[in-house]
This record gives C-alpha cells, structure tokens and sequence, in this order.
C-alpha cells in the first residue's frame, strides 16, 4: 500500500464505491517480501495466488531444505475453523481416523471420504482446544464441511483469508528459532502445536511439514505477516534460511512420501468421470482408517471394501538408471500397459530415481516382477524412447532422524 | 430461367441446417438447389444491415452450439467463419448490486465468495454435475435417435448405446441424470445455491426461448441445452461470429458454391409435388418448378406438412402428431445501433465483465413473473433480457467508437390477448424493454441512432419458425430424442418417400447447432447407398 505522501492532491473518493474482484494472481499477505526475492520472476497459481514457482535456482532451493532452513509461502492453503460443543462429533464424522485420540496443542494427519469409500480430501487437523479444531487442506471443503455438520452444534468458518501461514523447514530451523529467543521448541514434539512470539508479533508455532525432516510451520494474523517474515530473514542469516519456491517443495515431498491431490490423486468431488476417484486403501493408506470407530462418513463402503482387493493401487517405485519418468507408461514385460507414474523424481538426497505409480491389480499387489517404464528423453531436440525397469518400494524415500528428535538439534 | 430444373437433391430453406445438409449432399457428388424465400439465406442466422454503418445479427445473436465437427468438416474458417469467445457476462438487480460471471476461474470464485462462500462452494459441484450431463448427452447430438418402437438392428444397437452410457454413470448419477431432465431450472439451482441473484442469472439459460417458467419441470434440461456448446474445446462457452451471425451461414453458403451447389433466393415454396406417396420435386410461389427424387426441409414441421403438403398424402395419425408439436413462441428481440458505450449504474468503473451477456434481475421469482404475463397473454413487465454488446470485441458490425445492442427479450407472446401486433404495441414493447435497461443504464435511451423491433409475429414472418420458436419447436423431454419432431418420424424421413426433414424441429433440436442438418444428410446419403464424408472431424 503507497501512502500519499504529502503535497500530493487529495483524491475525491467516490460516495459509494462499487466493489470489483481481482481477476488473475491474487497477492498473498508475503507478496511484497517474496516478489523482491523473486529473481525468475516465475510464479504459479495456488487458490488463486500468486505463488512462487523458483525464485533463483530449484536445486539451490532444494539443497536449502536439506541442509539449512528455508521459507516458504503456505498461506494459500484452505483452512477451515471448526468449533463447538460438537466439535469432536463433526471432525470424527469426517475423517476416517478416530479424532479422539488426538489431544489438544497436538496436529494430526488425516483423510476424509465419500459415502462411497472415495477420497475427498486430505489434510492436517489441529486441536487447538478440546471443542476447536482447524482443519487445513488443498481444496475447498466448506460446502462439504456444511453437510457434514448438518443438525451438529458447531460452527464452520472458512477462516482460510484470517491467517497467514509460512512453512520453515530444515535442518537449522530449530536454532533459527532458538535464536529468536523461542523457548518454547526444545519441548515441542513432532506434531506438537505452541503459542509464540516472533518480535512482537503473537504467531502459533506447530511442528509440522511436508519434507520428512525437522521444520516448523507459523501461523499468525496477515497484517502480522511482513513483520514476522523480516524478523526471519534477519535471523536467518547464520543459519543459510533461504526463501524458496513451489518446485522445491514439491521435490521434498515426493522424497517425504506424501501424496498431492490434483497430482497423485484426484478428490471424489471433483472428479467428472465416476471411476477416478480413489479408496483408501488403493493410496495405500489403510493406517489412517480406523474401522473400529463407531461412525464415519464412508465407513459402511470401506468395511466392504477392506474386504476385497483393490482394482488398482498406488505405489512408490524405484526406476534404473537417472531420468525422471513423469507421466510415464508402466508395462509389464515392456508389452502390457498396466499403469502410470504421477508424480517421479531423480532424489538427489537419495541418491535414486523415485517415483508414485499406479498400477492395475494384480501388478504391484501379487506381480511385483518384470515391471518397466517408459521414458521419453530428449536429447537436443531428438526424442529417445526408453524402457526402464521399475520395482516396488517402501515409502518414505526419505525421513531423516532429525524429525522426531525433541528437543530438536541445532544442525 | 437459367441452368437446368432438374437436380438429384432440392433443400427447401437456405438455413443454416438446410445448408449444412446443402453442402454435405453436394460434398458426397449431389447435384444440389437450395431455395430460400428471403432475398438473402440465413434462416435466423442472418447478419443485415438496416441503418448506414452498422450490421445486426438480426434473429439468433451468439454462437456455441455449432457443432465443431460440422465446422470442421465444410472448412467453414477456410470460407470465412471466425467464432471469438467473450469472456464474462452480469446481473444487474434493483438494489444496485451486481453478479458477474468470470471465465477466469480464481475471478468466479472470488466473486461467488463475495456473495457467499458456500455458493462459491457449491459453484464447483454445481458445474460438474452439468458437465456430467454435458458428457453423458454429447455423443448423442452427432448420432440420429433411436426408434424405440420398430427396433431394426440399428436401433437396438443406438438404443444399447444410450443405454450403456446412462449405465455406466453408476446408480447415483443415473438417479441424478432422470431428475436433472426432468426438474426445474429454479429447483435445480435451489440444491446448490442461496444467493438470489447468483440463481437469477444461471436460470437465464433454462428458459432463453422456451415457453416455460423457471419454476416448470424440464427446463433443467433447457439449461443444459445452453451449456453443451463449446469454443474450441472450452464445454459451455459462448462466442461471437465475426461479422455477425450471418458470417455462419455467408461461409456455410460459400462452402456450398464451392462444391458446385446452386442458391435461389427470393421466391419460397408453394408446395412439395407427391406423386404415389413419393416427392418428385417442388413449385416455387414464383411458378418455378424443380424436379428431384430427394427434397429436403429446412421448415419446421408445420411448414412444411400442414402448410405446403397435400394432407391427403400423408396418414392422418402423423398429421395430428404434427398439430400438437408445440411451439408456443415466446421471445421478442430488439437490435439497437448505439451513439458510443452505455454506461450502468451498477458497474466499478473499468469494470471487466460487460463484453458478455448482461442481465437485469433481482431473482429466480421475478422471471417467474414475467413468465406469468406471457401465460396472460401480454409481454412481460419486467421481462428476463439477455443483452449483449458484441462490438466490444467484433470492431465489424459497428463504425469506431459506436456500438451494437443486441437485446433478446423473453417473455412475448405470440397472440396477444388484447390487440394485434401493430406498430403502436412493438413500439410499447420495445419501450418496456429501454424503460427496464434504462434503469440500470441511464444513458441508454440517448444514445439510440436505431432500433430493430421483432415481436414473434416478425420474427415467424421474416424467418418462418412457426410463432416466432426460436427452436422450431419446444426443447421439452416429449419433444426431444425419438419423440423429436413426432414419435417414428425422429430419423430425418417423412411419411412421403424422398422427403426428409432437417430443421430444428428434429434431433437435437436448435440453437444454430448444425446436427439436425448434418444428421438428415447422413440419413439421406445412406438411402441413397453413400456415405457422409465428415473429414477429419469424423
């Protein structure tokens, strides 16, 4: 905002001002901060703002998450505050974990589905107190939020614009805010969620991430957040903090394990075609649903389908040699198409050629052999086919130690 | 008289749909006339010029349902057609608030939030349940309609078809698909909207040119007709013709020359020659007679059976289905030459969404209002207009700095209950229509160089859709498919051998989409043992 400085003519403002919305990139509430970093000048849309994709180089911003401290814009994301007396009821109604056993100051991972067993959504749950809880994820819920907590005493606020968030992920993201005087994280377990003070600014603090490592995410109020990101940056300095943008995130989450909507799967709500969305446990994630709680939506579908084996599956899968196969093919014995990558990745912390793959059952479930991808490289301007063989793995492809040592380590 | 009056094909109506069917006739090696009562073809897809420097799209006025295909097939760009995507559109309501529409995805949704967050919300679910339905019934434009009834291997195959798709939808959406076609637009909306105004300017396309409120059950399905266009990939999206939307029909007859097709405007029809239940050619009202053992119609059914067909030729079971076909015109339009932009009341200044269509409505019972007038047989007070200023985008149809109005009106009636159609009512209807826009755009009225008045008396008069339907006939459920235009008669033939029909009043009905004419050519090049040469569009 430019303030008129003075001697400027004094504008007549009109009597009634007729509002009009922004069309094209939003600015968030670190606009200001990251365009002057922005050096690519490269930004993505997510939720409508403006994002940075890169701001100097994706490698050097990536080696920032691994081995300093980095920062990063997550104000975007949806966020959605669920409180009263029914609060517990609503949350536990939606999510296929039980809710219950999550106590207050503590986050949680979580999905939610359809009635039919499909995943909507997924995304980290905070009990900020016993009857209030905040939900953050990729995609709009608060129609869905609304049918769930139908005839529940509760109130469903989309509170996404009321905070502004920033992820500081590192290895020296504990001793940056250390330095800042921040007592409160040599308590803070992974998952943990503490009120703190950056300058003078009140921010929560949880012990959350997407990058299978030691890091923070703050949330405070946006008119806090210029203040908070420049009290960072001039801390930062001894511990190498680098603000980065979306495309080196995205590497660590992939090396992290964690799945994307839009990406690796797609939301029962918004797929067009009937037969896209996805069960949890055909994303592998059967740990998250705890069919022993009472009532949840999506439950009767899920007991059925526990039962039976999925029609296909999502993977994590190690291909030979060095190039990425994004979007690639998967055959088995290089004849038969039986699935595809999403998302894929040469780990350079790793050291392997990564990638989520689905694949029709029974490949991946019972055939785990002779399965191959197909790569398309170009070679200055020629295009090369090649086949390469993949095979099943654990995930993550990385968490290092880091993450759950409390109190955390300096480096 | 020039040339030869003997040809192998006559289409009767130089319409867009009779010259779709024109042109792939004459594509397959056909010798072909085409016969228009105009001076000029176009049907309702004309672009004319009736005051120096300024050319209206006089009857239909956007451009999305044109089926690509066809387009494709008749190389229509290569002829001249440019269709331009707009980008917005508003409502305007009596309280000085406005809805606009985005294209821009993240601007829709800003705006939907700014009326309430639960409807930008429900926006999303709301747009994918359309294009479900958008989905399910595409495939089915391009194909002629099963007959249910005779069931020869085609039609037990095409019928499978349907089938299979509506199966394949799973038991949810086949529930939601049977009340999606069977409800109202205004219940439709209530599911997913509270908003009045955000309703109120959806509901628009579920009674644009149909007899019917927005509170009657079928004009869900109205709505989807509107939305299972496309600009060059873009499902629902609407555009301009570059130079009006004669610019179709210019390129469409342009095509039709190339592949060696004769035009003759001016005279219409008196009447098909039937000769032992079989067509053998036509006389013109001028006394010009052709011979041809295959004629087309591009009249709707009324026309081209009641009025220029010997009933004795035809069963009297088909002749009654063809009197209860309803019509029911209900759509008036003004086409206004303008001074320079208006400006509304209602808009930011700079604002970004007026190149579209611009309603001016507070809700959903207000058009419900206006509905009830036609019922009583007067124009609508406060009626539903869907105005647009094309010379925003299209610098062709206006001089610099001057604009084009084009003003579609709905509800007029037909017959009015008091008085005739004479210049003192269009001239009040048209003033009920300026008093209403003047409301929102004070400036308006001064600014009018000329107007274009058409009750639906004009326009039955100057383009022969029967009381002014600007489908050929009403897009409801027992009107469309296999029962489009009559139960038996859905695949293009009549009951006289070699007379095939090829307007609106067949599958899939209006809207200047092109699939009745390219459907009835397929039919008809089948009889004759040929094949449509669709391209690569096929």
């Amino acid at each position: 905002m430019v303030k008129p400085t003075q001697g400027a003519p004094r504008r007549r403002i009109a009597p009634q001002v007729i509002p009009q919305v922004i069309t094209g990139l939003e600015p968030g509430p670190f606009h200001a901060r990251i365009a002057a970093l922005n050096h690519q000048h490269a930004w993505t849309n997510w939720m409508g703002f403006a994002s940075p994709a890169v701001l100097d180089s994706v490698e050097f911003e990536y080696f920032a998450i691994r081995n300093q401290t980095t920062l990063f814009d997550i104000s975007p994301m949806c966020k959605y505050a669920i409180e009263g007396p029914d609060a517990e009821r609503v949350v536990n109604r939606l999510v296929t974990r039980d809710i219950g056993r999550l106590s207050p100051g503590r986050v949680t991972y979580a999905i939610w589905c359809d009635e039919d067993g499909q995943v909507i959504d997924d995304g980290t749950i905070f009990r900020l107190a016993d009857d209030c809880f905040r939900l953050c994820c990729q995609e709009p819920q608060l129609a869905w939020l609304s049918d769930i907590a139908w005839g529940f005493d509760v109130t469903i606020r989309d509170v996404s614009r009321e905070i502004a968030a920033l992820s500081l992920q590192g290895p020296t993201s504990a001793a940056l805010l250390r330095s800042l005087g921040v007592k409160a994280i040599e308590a803070l377990k992974p998952f943990g969620i503490a009120s703190i003070r950056i300058g003078e600014c009140e921010v929560d603090v949880s012990r959350t991430g997407f990058t299978g490592d030691l890091g923070y995410e703050l949330w405070m109020r946006p008119p806090d957040a210029a203040r908070v990101w420049d009290r960072l940056m001039a801390a930062g300095d001894n511990w190498g903090l680098r603000a980065i943008g979306y495309q080196a995130v995205e590497m660590a989450r992939i090396e992290a394990g964690f799945l994307l909507p839009k990406i690796d799967f797609l939301s029962a709500r918004s797929a067009l075609r009937t037969n896209r969305p996805s069960t949890p446990f055909e994303l592998g994630l059967d740990a998250m649903v705890d069919l022993a709680k009472p009532h949840f939506n999506g439950r009767r579908a899920l007991l059925r389908l526990a039962g039976e084996r999925p029609a296909r599956k999502l993977f994590a899968v190690e291909i030979e040699r060095d190039k990425p196969a994004a979007n690639a093919l998967v055959y088995h014995r290089r004849k038969r198409e039986v699935g595809m990558i999403t998302s894929a990745l040469w780990s350079p912390t790793c050291k392997r050629n990564i990638a989520y793959a689905w694949l029709d059952a029974p490949f991946g479930q019972t055939g785990t052999d002779d399965l191959w991808v197909e790569i398309y490289l170009q070679r200055e301007i020629r295009w090369e086919r090649r086949m390469a063989r993949c095979r099943i793995v654990d995930k993550p492809f990385f968490v290092h130690q880091r993450r759950r040592q409390t109190p955390p380590a300096n480096m | 008289m020039a040339g030869s009056s003997k040809f192998d094909a006559i289409v009767v109506g130089a319409g867009h749909n009779g010259l779709i069917a024109a042109c792939f006739l004459a594509r397959a090696g056909l010798k072909v006339l085409a016969v228009e009562k105009a001076p000029h073809v176009g049907g309702a897809a004309v672009s004319l010029s009736l005051t120096p420097g300024w050319t209206y799209s006089n009857c239909s006025y956007v451009c999305s349902l044109l089926r690509p295909e066809i387009v494709r097939a008749l190389e229509l760009p290569k002829f001249g057609l440019q269709v331009i995507p707009y980008e917005s559109g508003a409502t305007f309501n009596s309280r000085g608030e406005y809805f606009a529409y985005f294209s821009d995805h993240d601007a829709l949704r800003r705006e939907l939030t700014r009326h309430s967050p639960h409807d930008a919300d429900n926006y999303e679910q709301y747009a994918r349940a359309v294009m479900r339905q958008c989905r399910l019934i595409k495939p089915l434009l391009m194909r002629t309609a099963p007959d249910p009834v005779r069931l020869r291997p085609r039609d037990i195959s095409e019928l499978l078809y349907i089938l299979r798709r509506f199966h394949d939808l799973g038991p949810r959406e086949m529930a939601e698909t049977i009340r999606f076609w069977t409800m109202s637009i205004a219940e439709y909306l209530d599911q997913f909207f509270e908003t009045p105004i955000v309703k109120a300017h959806l509901a628009g396309s579920g009674i644009i040119g149909t007899g019917l409120g927005p509170y009657s059950p079928g004009t869900a399905y109205v709505l989807l007709h509107h939305y299972m266009g496309e600009v060059d990939g873009a499902i629902g999206a609407w555009g301009f013709a570059r130079g009006g939307m004669g610019a179709i029909t210019q390129a469409l007859a342009a095509s039709f020359a190339a592949s060696g097709g004769e035009i003759r405007t001016g005279s219409g029809l008196d009447r098909f020659v039937v000769r032992n239940g079989r067509v053998t050619g036509v006389v013109l009202e001028n006394g010009d007679t052709f011979e041809a053992r295959t004629v087309v119609s591009g009249m709707d059914v009324r026309r081209t059976f009641i009025e220029h067909t010997e009933e004795g030729d035809l069963p009297a079971a088909f002749v009654k289905a063809v009197k209860r076909y309803r019509f029911r015109g209900s759509s008036g339009k003004l086409n206004i030459a303008l001074d320079g932009m208006p400006t509304f009341t209602g808009a930011p200044k700079d604002a970004r969404f007026l190149k579209g269509d611009l309603h001016f409505l507070d809700d959903m019972p207000e058009i419900e209002r206006a509905y009830d007038d036609w019922k009583a047989g007067r124009w609508s007070a406060s009626p539903y207009v869907d105005f647009l200023i094309p010379t925003q985008i299209d610098p062709t149809m206006a001089p610099p700095g001057k604009h084009y109005a084009t003003v579609f009106v709905q509800y007029a009636p037909y017959h009015l209950a008091e008085g005739e159609w004479d210049d003192a009512n269009r001239e009040a209807f048209a003033e009920t229509v300026i008093a209403k826009i003047s409301r929102h755009s004070p400036d308006f009225r001064k600014l009018i160089v000329h107007k274009e008045v058409r009750s639906p008396l004009d326009i039955e008069r100057e383009t022969g859709l029967s009381e002014g339907n600007i489908f050929q006939g009403e897009l409801t459920f027992d009107q469309l498919l296999f029962n489009r235009p009559v139960p038996g008669y859905a695949q293009y033939r009549s009951p006289i051998r070699g007379l095939y029909m090829c307007g609106s009043a067949t599958h899939p009905g209006g809207g200047v989409m092109g699939a009745p004419g390219a459907n009835a050519a397929r039919e008809i090049l089948s009889d004759l043992g040929r094949r449509i040469d669709m391209g690569a569009a096929a």
